[in-house]
């Protein structure tokens, strides 16, 4: 199969290695990976923040991008970006009176999806250990972004993605559906309350006692991580895509106090 | 008296108790210092989505009673003048009196002059979310009427001075010694040795309210539903101190809002079902009253009914916004949502608070009214609301959509931009191009470099600053994922890959 990679501009931006791994996990499957150059956002920033004739131009460049019979289906590391491309881009399209584009933009969204998606539901992967090598020694817990559990219905594709990785241990994360308060321009906006639902969301995390926290949305692991950071502690946050990419040949580099458990992970 | 409603040319945007005072975040800021608020709040809203959780799972049917709720109510709207004419032949028909209130003023000058001809100056009140919107209780007692609530919950908020702050539990923001505390200090004839053993202090509430109902000649209710086909009013409630008020008095005045309208009593054995479970966690409601007109020799002799708009035909033509209509005051929403568990009702300012209350307020009221424009931004859009509401109110794509009237309503009204509308214009350059993106993508080792030896930002300026204020912000990595795909990965040799498993339809 040939698979478009939607990187989207948070990880293109700030955290190259969730794409990395990404392109490495559907490599590892046989499949080929394409980069579509033109891509940069899905948009969403300006469409929750209610600047959709600003959006209208992200959201365009990105169904240009990937309106092409090159590929079979794309994917996003990202819950809330596949979300958007899906549910925004035709209402966005639509809105400012762009009905041609609003067709397009949901041909785009139909093929495109989630990673856990594309994962369990077309490529047929419920062994992370046995099929993709996925090693991961640590005690880790998950927090299920927002968009990912209510908008696509992604149910537990991600928990049980992460229960199969060989040597992991996975610690349930208390009041796990709640968000973590990020949001986008929320967090500036009422910077007040979204701190009040990311200090709950962190003090969840810090009683499992696990040393990271993982989930499938950069967006809301830089918020998580952000704050737990900030805070001093010691546990930071890790992209799922690199939990599943992480082998006991080439570990995911885990920065901050991991317990290693093997000679082969890295601090 | 004929319909008016639509006429008018121009929306005429409601009144009253539906405005912000004061920004949501910054009003947010004070309640979040509370901590015994926070508390109460934690407490009871945990505790009522668990029974809602449990009682909801046991219906099989749930998704479809939601479903078929929504498509009711989606009917009722596309039917309303039709159904409200119905409506109103078949009360009158059966004795009842009909008023036609534009706004809050209107119908406030409607009801005093309804208990004004009773000649009494003490009314009993049912709760009612109508008559808190219109602000009925400060406008009688200006008027020399004296209003009593007679709900449990209204009682304490109304004894306390104080604003409810919920539309299901008006007092979830008081815990039991509060509450005792205030019993003894407003309450006429309280016992001294009253304790705050909820037993203890439902009794005492019990005498109190026993004296009014038995001496009150007049009652305002709100309703739940009226039925179009019978021309019937219904309230739904849990204590019976409702039914006292429906009951006993000779004259009943009822305030309800346009667009409660269900058009047949079929419809409603739906929403008994959706609205106990998702209210108050119950499988049945307690006291259900049905009404239709004057009965001769039992219950009231005079029966009115005022229909306030007061914003429902403004909000009725957003085709957007429409659905925030459909709700039935049942205050899932509220019950889930992250930030009402954190700042309480309050903050919302309005009447209705949480996630319904932040697009129906400006709904009702066009997004420019005082604060209400701030409304819409209290929400992470977490979609929790939208998964409990009963009948499938789209509460996060109506917040996006009031945004987007926000920001609209403000383009070319501001000499400078804002440093949002700044931002966002210059990111919407930045995103809409690969190439563009992939150029400032080219700064990231300047950011690596501001962040400095310990490898995070800790300080932003402008509106910035907010992330930072409990945040860091990682330092960025040396290049980014485009440039080094485009530099370093080499395609492996593609093997033949697994057949992929068939695709689901929903997937497709």
């Amino acid at each position: 199969m040939r698979i478009a990679l939607f990187a989207t501009c948070i990880v293109d931006a700030m955290y190259p290695r969730t794409a990395q791994a990404t392109v490495s996990i559907l490599e590892r499957l046989g499949h080929e990976v394409v980069f579509p150059p033109a891509q940069a956002c899905c948009g969403q920033m300006h469409v929750n923040s209610g600047y959709l004739k600003e959006a209208l131009p992200v959201v365009a460049n990105h169904v240009e991008a990937f309106s092409s019979d090159d590929y079979d289906v794309a994917v996003a590391p990202s819950g809330s970006c596949v979300a958007s491309v899906k549910h925004q881009h035709p209402m966005v399209a639509r809105s400012c009176g762009d009905t041609a584009l609003e067709a397009r933009a949901a041909a785009v969204g139909s093929r495109t999806y989630e990673l856990s998606e594309l994962l369990v539901d077309v490529l047929g992967v419920t062994d992370a250990g046995a099929q993709l090598g996925s090693y991961f020694p640590h005690r880790v817990t998950y927090h299920p972004s927002c968009h990912g559990m209510r908008l696509l219905r992604l149910g537990d594709r991600q928990s049980r993605l992460l229960r199969s990785v060989t040597g992991i241990d996975l610690a349930e994360l208390p009041e796990a559906d709640q968000c973590c308060g990020f949001g986008g321009t929320f967090s500036m906006k009422n910077a007040d309350v979204s701190s009040a639902m990311l200090a709950d969301k962190t003090a969840s995390i810090a009683a499992t006692g696990a040393a990271l926290c993982t989930g499938g949305d950069a967006s809301c692991l830089m918020h998580i991580g952000g704050g737990l950071s900030r805070q001093g502690s010691a546990v930071t946050t890790l992209h799922l895509a690199e939990i599943l990419a992480s082998t006991v040949d080439s570990p995911a580099s885990v920065v901050g106090d991991v317990r290693v458990t093997t000679g082969k992970a890295t601090r | 008296m004929s319909t008016f409603l639509g006429m008018p040319s121009l929306p005429v945007f409601g009144s009253g108790n539906l405005h912000a005072t004061e920004s949501f975040a910054k009003a947010a800021r004070h309640e979040l210092g509370n901590g015994q608020l926070r508390a109460n709040l934690g407490h009871a809203t945990h505790t009522i989505r668990d029974k809602r959780l449990k009682v909801v799972s046991e219906l099989p049917d749930w998704e479809q009673l939601r479903d078929a709720g929504s498509a009711i109510k989606e009917s009722v709207m596309a039917r309303l003048p039709e159904l409200l004419e119905q409506f109103e032949e078949k009360f009158t028909a059966r004795g009842g009196v009909i008023h036609w209130a534009r706004d809050a003023d209107e119908a406030n000058d409607i009801v005093t002059r309804l208990i004004r001809e009773t000649g009494e100056t003490e009314v009993v009140k049912v709760k009612s979310m109508a008559t808190q919107e219109i602000g009925l209780n400060e406008y009688l007692e200006e008027q020399g009427i004296s209003a009593f609530e007679t709900d449990l919950a209204e009682l304490i908020v109304q004894l306390d001075h104080d604003k409810p702050s919920h539309i299901l539990v008006p007092a979830i923001h008081k815990n039991r010694t509060e509450i005792r505390d205030i019993f003894l200090r407003e309450m006429p004839g309280a016992d001294p040795a009253l304790t705050d053993d909820p037993a203890m202090l439902a009794m005492a509430a019990r005498a109190h309210l026993r004296r009014k109902f038995l001496n009150a000649k007049v009652a305002v209710s709100g309703a739940n539903f009226a039925l179009a086909d019978s021309g019937t009013l219904a309230v739904v409630e849990s204590e019976g101190n409702g039914r006292m008020c429906l009951t006993l008095p000779d004259t009943l005045i009822t305030v309800m809002g346009v667009e409660k309208l269900l058009p047949t009593w079929q419809d409603l054995e739906v929403f008994m079902q959706l609205l106990p479970r998702s209210s108050t966690g119950e499988r049945m409601n307690p006291y259900t009253s049905l009404w239709t007109g004057v009965t001769e020799g039992d219950g009231p002799q005079n029966v009115h009914l005022v229909l306030l708009d007061n914003g429902r035909s403004a909000a009725l033509a957003d085709e957007m916004g429409r659905s925030a209509l459909h709700c039935i005051r049942c205050s899932a929403c509220m019950n889930v949502c992250p930030v009402y568990e954190r700042t309480g009702g309050h903050a919302y300012g309005s009447t209705y608070p949480g996630p319904i209350g932040a697009i129906l307020s400006p709904l009702l009221t066009g997004i420019q009214s005082e604060e209400n424009s701030s409304l819409p931004y209290a929400s992470s859009l977490c979609g929790a609301c939208f998964d409990a509401c009963p009948v499938k109110i789209n509460i996060p794509d109506i917040l996006v959509h009031l945004r987007s009237v926000d920001v609209d309503s403000k383009r070319g009204m501001k000499k400078v931009p804002s440093q949002m509308d700044a931002g966002m214009k210059a990111a919407s350059w930045a995103l809409s191009s690969g190439k563009r993106l992939g150029l400032i993508e080219k700064g990231l080792p300047i950011g690596r470099l501001a962040a400095g030896p310990d490898k995070k930002i800790t300080k932003l300026p402008g509106i910035a600053a907010g992330w930072t204020q409990s945040r860091d912000i990682p330092a960025p990595p040396a290049q980014s994922f485009r440039s080094w795909w485009a530099k370093e990965h080499r395609s492996p040799d593609v093997k033949e890959a697994p057949a992929p498993t068939q695709q689901k339809e929903d997937q497709a």
